[in-house]
């Protein structure tokens, strides 16, 4: 029980096979509140499949997924998302042809109230809610730098600046636990920099962050403790200085650069 | 803040007229309103006889669908090629709660309710089979549900032709009442009495009161959309149709989410359907064919979808195209060529049908290559949507716009 | 509304030994169905196998236009309404080829002979040709526009071909030359002909072609990968555009060989024949789980005998309901179409 409060997120033996492939295989991990917890491990090691059975969108095949004292094994997304885990994509997924603004509210749509005779006349309390929604996620457009996009088209920001508004979306769910999925990929160097100090923010809103990456750098540079994915299995686990010192490690990902 | 956004704003600038008419869809909505106001006055005293407003307010119920169909389609991203089932149902629903018919049928018996109530009742029946085929199917890959929509739209008609002992069948149900005025609006100013301010306006004897009805209805669904549109729901519904994955882990339920828009599509189709069988007073399931689904679809993608002013247009435009300009070429053809001297081309000789004849053999073609090149032309139809000018003027934004200004001066 | 929606999934989702309840109902509903149809087949054998001819006569049919619905959809996503007119346009066309000879009807002449090896490469050439126009003008520059644009363009088309059948030979229906030998037998009181099996045979053969070119040639594998992956089929070096012509030319081929074969048994058309015939086929090719190219012959044959067998044991006015009644039903339970195939997800 009182493990339950620390950890903010606890797998037990999770597992997911698509037919014959096991792309994740028996992994348990936990993650405490408040930090920043990284993912890595080669290409198709698992791990975004690993955070789909987290988020619902898979169910996975065996094993547990604890979030905040409560099993959400199996649950659906907008439950998860309800229960306060948002996340962003790693092939980024924004709703293209709304504004940045109206993505950001989307993302508020779970902590709203209005229902449909609420909006269909406009009652005094909806117009309220969305006055103040409107306010909420401009301060979230702020808050990851694009507000002066907020009345463009998502799929007209540069690409930079759509991972920042997935994120900002995310956000806007209110989350307790935020999954970034590959968030630095495609970045310059200044931009890695940049996404490294949004991460500090968003930590010191009070989310924990867990976050797949392949940026060793990023990696290396914000996270508290690692866990290392290859071929689905957990090889690896600890602070950054460990696993980069794992010899398994240097084998399966490290090994190639190396 | 700056001083200025404090001082109080004057009348003019409360109003932001020029701001609203540079918004295209005020100027849209601007338009038809006096469009809409001036057409009846213009066109009674142009041609004396209301033949061309009895055509406006059949136009009517086709924008009422692609209104409501606009929701499914444009908005939640669900296409939807039976809408017209809904139309029949609620069409079917006033017929037979309104006409003699159930009379001849096994229950013996006639119903004849208040159009007022009923043209709820077709609505709410329409959106309760909206949620029965939606439920299951719902959940279906986008494409699938467009499939099961079309099989449904194929079903529906036929089981009102099939179950003649109760609809008449293919003899169709006729004598539906026309809805009566509340007496407070046919007091003595209506004209029956010495107080007249409008001539006598009845349902029974007067087309523009149609007219006028379905005016308010149109701008009753107008308002009412535009409030789903913009507003959590109307949100929820773009996000699946731009992603339904993403929507989910955003938290929309998708599935009530779709639901919602399903059921209130084809409560507007009920709606609409009751509605036209007031005004035509005759029902057949000859007019609730895949066609007729067709039409509406057409006229919400070229219109644009998911934009309703589009929308508007776009049927609007369909109908004066579909139900008026095409069907009346033969005769235009024919007094053109008479006026021009070419009067014997009129007759039909030998293989040649006559030039009426042979315009109206044209029609399909006509037709079909109106819409292929109005959609090469505009893709993204007449008047695509745009993110929503208005949200500009929201106090939040306007103070970011000027928070950047101020930093580009510092 | 919620819990209900949640009660359904974990009725699909209760598995028992492998299969999920919802296969379980299917089976069991498919298993009624032919339990019924036996105990008919027992008690009247002679209807039913009349019944079984002529629904697979016409189920051969519907498979050859079902199956260029198929093959658009797999590789575009789009529901070719125009398919349907297609398939009238041909035999409109085979007719006209065949006023040019001095067939004669009701008998088999050498002419005859001559003028049927003839006029099905002809015709099936042209509608090649004529649909590769067509997406060519009006689907191709839609490309990247939205998704429905394209849609409204097919039923522009639909209407377009429609109207040129129309002005061509006017509203009423066109004779097609009755041409096939006239041979007819009757087995054990069932009735069939020479044109039965000719149907059914000439069907089987252009689908066995076409499964051999989807199989086995580089251009098929080109569609495949195609339908799979644009993108990755692009960067493999195949040429999505060519690939996509061939495809509408070779559904083509296949809907005017149907179009001529509809003629050639039922020696009627009229202009608006393929819009109620295409709907119909369509149904079949989502009945085999849309873009599964045997999956469509398939769904055309049972398409084909559950009409058949409406009409003659439930009653004509009742076919539509049942055909589209069991459409929504198998999408209800298998969402997947019968064979269960996936559609590409994009
Ligand atoms: N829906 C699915 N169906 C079948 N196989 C899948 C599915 N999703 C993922 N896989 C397979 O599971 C394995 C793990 O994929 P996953 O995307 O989780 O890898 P990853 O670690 O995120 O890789 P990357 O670094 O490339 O993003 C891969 O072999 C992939 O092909
Ligand atoms: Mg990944």
């Amino acid at each position: 029980m009182p493990e339950s409060t620390e950890n903010i997120l606890e797998l037990t033996n999770l597992t997911k096979r698509f037919g014959g492939l096991v792309a994740v295989d028996n992994v348990s991990l936990h993650i405490k509140r408040g930090e920043v917890f990284a993912l890595i491990g080669p290409n198709g090691a698992g791990k975004t499949t690993l955070f789909n059975n987290v988020t619902g969108l898979f169910t996975p095949t065996a094993g547990r997924v604890v979030f905040d004292g409560r099993d959400i094994t199996g649950s659906k997304p907008h439950q998860v998302a309800r229960l306060g885990i948002a996340r962003t994509f790693q092939n980024i997924r924004l709703f293209d042809y709304m504004s940045c603004l109206d993505n950001v509210r989307v993302g508020r749509h779970v902590r709203m109230k209005a229902k449909v005779w609420d909006s269909l006349f406009k009652l005094p309390w909806e117009r309220r809610e969305e006055e103040r929604v409107t306010d909420e996620a401009m301060e979230l457009l702020r808050f990851v730098g694009i507000a002066k996009h907020a009345n463009q088209y998502a799929r007209n920001l540069a690409y930079g600046q759509q991972r920042r508004l997935e994120i900002a979306r995310a956000l806007a769910t209110d989350p307790k636990l935020l999954l970034l999925d590959e968030p630095a990929a495609g970045f310059t160097p200044q931009e890695k920099v940049e996404l490294m100090q949004l991460v500090k923010k968003i930590l010191s809103r009070g989310i924990t962050v867990f976050l797949i990456e392949h940026d060793m750098k990023v990696v290396m540079g914000i996270s508290e403790r690692i866990v290392v994915l290859d071929h689905g299995e957990k090889i690896a686990e600890g602070p950054p200085d460990e696993v980069r010192k794992d010899v398994k490690v240097i084998e399966a990902y490290l090994g190639k650069s190396a | 803040m700056s001083n200025a956004a404090k001082a109080r704003p004057t009348l003019r600038d409360r109003l932001n007229i020029r701001e609203r008419i540079r918004d295209r869809d005020t100027a849209v909505y601007g338009i038809l309103i006096i469009v809409a106001v001036l057409f009846p006055l213009v066109t009674v005293y142009a041609t004396g006889g209301t033949a061309l407003v009895s055509h406006a307010t059949r136009a009517g119920y086709w924008v009422l669908l692609a209104i409501g169909l606009n929701v499914v389609v444009g908005f939640a991203g669900l296409l939807d090629l039976g809408y017209a089932a809904f139309f029949a149902i609620g069409a079917y629903t006033y017929a037979l709660l309104a006409s003699p018919q159930l009379a001849s049928s096994p229950a013996h018996h006639a119903v004849h309710i208040n159009f007022w109530i009923l043209i709820f009742g077709s609505m709410l029946m329409a959106a309760l089979f909206g949620a029965i085929l939606g439920f299951p199917t719902l959940r279906l890959r986008g494409d699938y549900l467009a499939i099961v929509t079309l099989g449904f739209g194929e079903i529906v008609p036929q089981l009102f032709y099939n179950f003649d002992q109760w609809t008449g069948g293919i003899n169709a149900v006729g004598l539906i009442d026309q809805p009566l005025l509340p007496a407070w609006i046919q007091g003595p100013w209506s004209g029956d009495g010495d107080f007249k301010i409008v001539s006598p306006f009845s349902f029974n004897t007067d087309p523009v009161a149609f007219y006028v009805l379905v005016c308010f209805l149109i701008a009753i669904a107008v308002i009412l959309v535009t409030n789903l549109y913009r507003s959590r729901l109307g949100r929820a519904w773009m996000a699946i149709r731009e992603d339904e994955v993403a929507a989910a882990a955003m938290g929309i339920n998708t599935v009530t989410t779709k639901l919602l828009a399903f059921g209130i599509g084809a409560s507007f189709s009920g709606f609409a359907g009751a509605y036209y069988a007031a005004d035509v007073a005759l029902v057949s399931p000859d007019n609730f064919l895949f066609i007729v689904s067709i039409t509406v679809l057409v006229m919400v993608v070229l219109g644009g979808m998911g934009n309703i002013t589009g929308v508007i247009v776009g049927a609007l435009v369909m109908y004066y195209l579909v139900f008026y300009l095409i069907p009346g070429l033969p005769e235009n053809a024919t007094s053109l060529a008479s006026s021009i001297g070419l009067g014997s081309l009129n007759q039909s000789s030998g293989d040649w049908p006559g030039l009426g004849e042979e315009t109206q053999r044209l029609n399909f073609i006509i037709y079909g290559g109106i819409l292929v090149g109005m959609m090469l032309l505009r893709p993204q139809g007449l008047l695509p949507s745009r993110v929503r000018e208005q949200e500009l003027k929201h106090a939040a934004v306007l103070e970011e716009a000027s928070a950047v200004e101020e930093g580009a001066r510092a | 509304m919620r819990s209900g929606a949640s009660a359904l999934t974990r009725f699909r989702s209760i598995a028992l030994g492998g299969m999920s309840l919802a296969d379980y109902g299917f089976y069991i509903l498919c298993a009624t169905a032919v339990v019924l149809l036996l105990a008919e087949a027992v008690r009247d054998t002679t209807n039913f196998a009349q019944t079984l001819v002529f629904g697979l006569t016409q189920g051969a049919i519907f498979a050859l236009i079902a199956l260029g619905y198929t093959m658009v959809y797999g590789i575009i996503e789009l529901i070719n309404f125009a398919h349907g007119d297609v398939f009238t346009l041909s035999a409109y066309i085979g007719t006209t080829i065949l006023g040019l000879f001095t067939v004669t009807e009701g008998s088999f002449t050498a002419l005859n002979l001559v003028a049927l090896v003839i006029i099905f490469p002809v015709v099936m050439l042209i509608m090649g040709g004529i649909n590769v126009a067509i997406e060519r003008i009006a689907y191709r520059p839609l490309r990247s526009a939205p998704r429905l644009a394209p849609l409204i363009t097919a039923i522009g088309m639909s209407f377009f071909l429609e109207g040129v059948m129309f002005l061509w030979k006017g509203p009423a229906t066109v004779h097609f030359p009755n041409i096939l030998p006239q041979w007819t037998t009757t087995v054990g009181g069932v009735f069939f002909g020479l044109k039965d099996i000719f149907v059914i045979i000439t069907a089987a053969i252009l689908v066995a072609l076409l499964a051999f070119f989807i199989n086995r040639t580089r251009l098929g594998k080109a569609m495949r990968a195609t339908a799979q992956d644009r993108d990755a089929a692009q960067l493999m070096g195949i040429d999505i555009n060519r690939t996509i012509a061939a495809t509408f030319f070779i559904g083509a081929l296949l809907a005017g060989a149907g179009g001529v074969i509809y003629g050639l048994y039922y020696n009627t058309v009229y202009y608006q024949l393929g819009f109620r015939t295409g709907l119909i086929a369509f149904t079949a090719a989502v009945f085999g789980g849309i873009g599964n190219i045997p999956g469509a012959a398939i769904g055309g044959l049972i398409i084909g005998l559950t009409a058949a067998f409406s009409d003659s044991y439930i009653g004509g006015k009742w076919t539509t309901v049942v055909i589209f009644g069991i459409l929504i039903g198998v999408l209800v339970f298998r969402p997947t179409g019968l064979l269960g195939m996936r559609v590409p997800e994009k």
